[in-house]
């Protein structure tokens, strides 16, 4: 038994823990968030460099080859500094969907730019209607000569502003809320009909959303199957699942010790405000909620040992993700919650790092879907 | 035991659903929004000015001072139906909190000065308690005020002042002796926030926005007649505020308000695969949880409201009120936040921006701030000491 993770992983996660600490610190956060890119090409191109844009990619295309937890272990780091660059939408969410993808040649041409820092991609695949669900599509994908036409919007878009291209989900075949028939593109931003409106998000990355009218798009640029996107999709959402609930891991564990670092400073009533029972048993329940959240993530990377390995089947490991993204839910709604309250009126305060975190962790909380949509496909599996 | 209403109450309600339904127009209702809208100062104030004109502006003041003179059904039922038609409070600082210390405790020469234009509004007043190192221990505050002939010398650091942007005035807990008890020599005084010295510098809260600020007092002369009461017994006077402040903030009406548009926004609400957030077991059973609590509330509140009657001034067990009203309303904007879901990580730029993405923006922005609302006002950890103190006697 042992929960530890490897030299290499200790490694990488020590190099980001120090860049986060020494080079990406809240004022750099600030400086970077208020440019005209909305991120920083310059860190991009540090991260590059340092290989944390490799981690998921096969090593045929110059990937670092990593499995879930090398992914995991690298979000739990990137988590604690807030970050604004594309990592998720471009690494963690496009470039696994594309790194499991049996599309070679496809494969072959983007991943090494994704790993250069040379191209940055997202997934469009939220609908007007479909809330949580990801078979719920109505954007349609017809057959014309040597490709498709698209037609329909996507909403909700993260880094979209940002991105080269899109992976879009389709339906190509059966009704609206069909997991069958349905197909994944590679969309190249630039492409004809392609429009996108804009907007901030509240953990200052942006979001779009896209309207493909009469979208041509090639048969080269299938990500899967035809007709097996949803396949495609569920193979790896425990992946990313897994990945986002270790950023947030990774942000619980900033706002408890700041919260408790805070809590010695401030002084009320002739005491530091720590020394009160009230909030101290606040404070232990914070630091149970993180505890049991990364008993959680660990039990789910554990888990994503075993599937590769065999052992249980993608459905398990999918019923372990939900729960896992339930659970996070929870943990990282007390822990927002309390860590604004017990720093009182100066976690209220856009000057201080606390509520930026919260709000990442609000973030996460909706991705791919919020802890009730889990608990309840946990519920029911 | 009885809450019904009279032929009268009935014909009473008529006449204020009739009142709002005339007066507060759809554009007053947009530029009110949640209190951070670009209008906001010139529309809050047009609309008080109507309540003015109409003498409805104090429904809780006693009827000599320019009160409404109603009986508590009629001030239930008003708040009802402020509630039901989305009408926004009247700002709290003038009318509900420094007005009834005037009243209560200051001369005959301050009620005429002051209390006219906090009816009418033509002054903005805001609250200078909190200070960097007096928050939820506020009778620690530092700001001091030197006796100095006709004046007295302030100078100190008030901190989330909410809206003093906007004031003409303000009303400060300031330092005026050291007392052997940190509550003894502390004075409520009156201060013009055009004085020479006073700098108002805003704050940032987490939903981006400014409606709090620090407001700095550097050698403010204040002249003496702006002391309410003796000198050095401010806490007296700031507690019985404190108390009514307590009072006002369960916000039943709000939330009930909060509750029939989550209700009707989730029933329009589309759950995913064709599906109804509404229908949705989990979804009601969070509703209805906020629901129950809600309807005690409300119950708690009258019950509060008819001892206070009886009583003259509300006791402790207001610190209830405030404690359960807060927690509630956070669960409200907590549930939009959940009908939003995608979008209520939205910032919306442009009136332009799709109505899903704004609506997702209003309600992350409620709930942010809403955070705000177990921390002022007394956080609810002290209003929890104050039950276990004066209510249990523990």
């Amino acid at each position: 038994m042992n929960f530890d993770f490897s030299e290499e992983q200790t490694m990488i996660m020590d190099g980001i823990s120090r860049y986060v600490r020494e080079e990406y610190d809240f004022d750099v956060r600030r400086t970077i968030k208020d440019s005209n890119d909305g991120y920083s090409k310059e860190v991009w191109r540090r991260f590059s460099e340092l290989g944390w844009l490799s981690i998921p990619f096969d090593e045929v295309y110059d990937g670092f080859g990593g499995k879930t937890d090398d992914l995991a272990s690298v979000m739990i780091e990137l988590g604690k500094g807030a970050i604004i660059e594309p990592y998720v939408a471009s690494i963690v969410v496009f470039g696994t969907l594309l790194n499991e993808s049996n599309n070679e040649s496809l494969k072959k041409e983007i991943i090494p730019k994704i790993i250069h820092g040379n191209y940055i991609g997202s997934f469009a695949y939220i609908e007007e209607q479909s809330r949580f669900e990801i078979t719920d599509i109505k954007t349609s994908a017809i057959k014309c000569d040597g490709g498709y036409t698209l037609r329909g919007q996507k909403l909700a878009v993260i880094d979209a502003d940002k991105s080269d291209g899109f992976i879009v989900s389709t339906r190509t075949d059966n009704s609206q809320f069909s997991a069958d028939g349905i197909s994944l593109f590679l969309v190249d931003s630039e492409s004809q009909g392609v429009s996108l409106s804009n907007y901030k998000t509240m953990d200052v990355h942006s979001a779009s959303v896209i309207t493909f009218e009469d979208t041509f798009v090639s048969d080269e640029n299938l990500i899967c199957a035809l007709g097996n996107g949803y396949a495609h999709i569920k193979s790896v959402m425990p992946q990313i699942l897994l990945a986002l609930c270790s950023e947030a891991l990774g942000i619980m564990e900033t706002l408890n010790k700041l919260t408790v670092e805070y809590s010695k400073t401030r002084t009320q009533f002739g005491s530091p405000i720590g020394s009160f029972q009230a909030l101290q048993h606040r404070m232990v329940d914070n630091f149970m909620a993180y505890e049991q959240a990364k008993s959680m993530v660990y039990r789910g990377l554990c888990e994503a040992n075993n599937y590769l390995s065999g052992s249980i089947n993608l459905d398990e490991f999918t019923r372990v993700a939900h729960a896992v993204k339930a659970l996070v839910a929870k943990s990282s709604k007390q822990i927002g919650d309390e860590s604004i309250q017990i720093h009182g009126g100066i976690g209220m305060t856009d000057e201080l790092n606390i509520g930026h975190l919260v709000k990442r962790l609000m973030m996460i909380n909706v991705e791919f879907g919020d802890g009730d949509f889990h608990q309840k496909c946990f519920g029911q599996n | 035991m009885d809450t019904n209403f009279s032929k009268d109450d009935i014909a009473f309600r008529d006449e204020v659903r009739k009142f709002f339904d005339d007066e507060f127009d759809s554009t007053l209702a947009k530029n009110l929004g949640d209190g951070h809208g670009d209008n906001y100062k010139e529309s809050i104030i047009a609309w008080q000015k109507k309540l003015y004109k109409k003498g409805w502006i104090a429904p809780n003041w006693p009827k000599e001072f320019g009160g409404t003179g109603w009986t508590d059904t009629q001030k239930f039922i008003y708040e009802s139906e402020r509630g039901l038609a989305g009408v926004p409070d009247v700002l709290p600082f003038g009318l509900k909190m420094v007005g009834p210390v005037i009243y209560t405790f200051g001369t005959q020469g301050q009620k005429e000065r002051f209390l006219p234009k906090i009816l009418s509004s033509d002054h903005w007043w805001c609250q200078g308690y909190s200070e960097p190192g007096a928050g939820s221990d506020l009778a620690s505050l530092t700001t001091s005020a030197e006796y100095a002939g006709a004046n007295y010398l302030v100078n100190g650091r008030k901190i989330w002042t909410s809206l003093a942007q906007y004031a003409d005035w303000i009303f400060c807990l300031v330092r005026t002796s050291k007392g052997a008890r940190k509550q003894e020599g502390i004075s409520f005084l009156l201060i013009d926030m055009s004085s020479p010295g006073v700098t108002v510098k805003p704050i940032i809260t987490i939903d981006g926005r400014h409606s709090l600020n620090e407001v700095l007092f550097e050698n403010v002369s204040v002249p003496v007649e702006n002391l309410i009461g003796e000198q050095d017994k401010g806490w007296t006077y700031a507690k019985a505020l404190l108390a009514h402040e307590r009072t006002n903030m369960a916000e039943v009406a709000d939330s009930k308000r909060m509750l029939t548009e989550l209700k009707d926004k989730a029933s329009k609400s589309i759950g995913g695969g064709g599906r109804c957030l509404a229908d949705d077991q989990v979804f009601q059973k969070q509703v209805s949880d906020v629901e129950l609590d809600l309807m005690a509330l409300e119950y708690t509140e009258l019950r509060a409201l008819a001892s206070i009657a009886e009583k003259g001034m509300p006791g402790p067990e207001s610190s209830l009120l405030k404690i359960k009203g807060t927690e509630i309303s956070q669960q409200l904007h907590e549930l939009h936040l959940k009908v939003a879901a995608h979008h209520g990580g939205a910032i919306a730029l442009t009136e332009e921006q799709y109505d899903e993405i704004k609506v997702g923006s209003d309600a992350r922005n409620r709930y942010l701030y809403g955070r705000a609302a177990t921390i002022y006002g007394g956080s609810n950890e002290v209003q929890r000491n104050v039950i276990a103190k004066a209510v249990l006697g523990l």
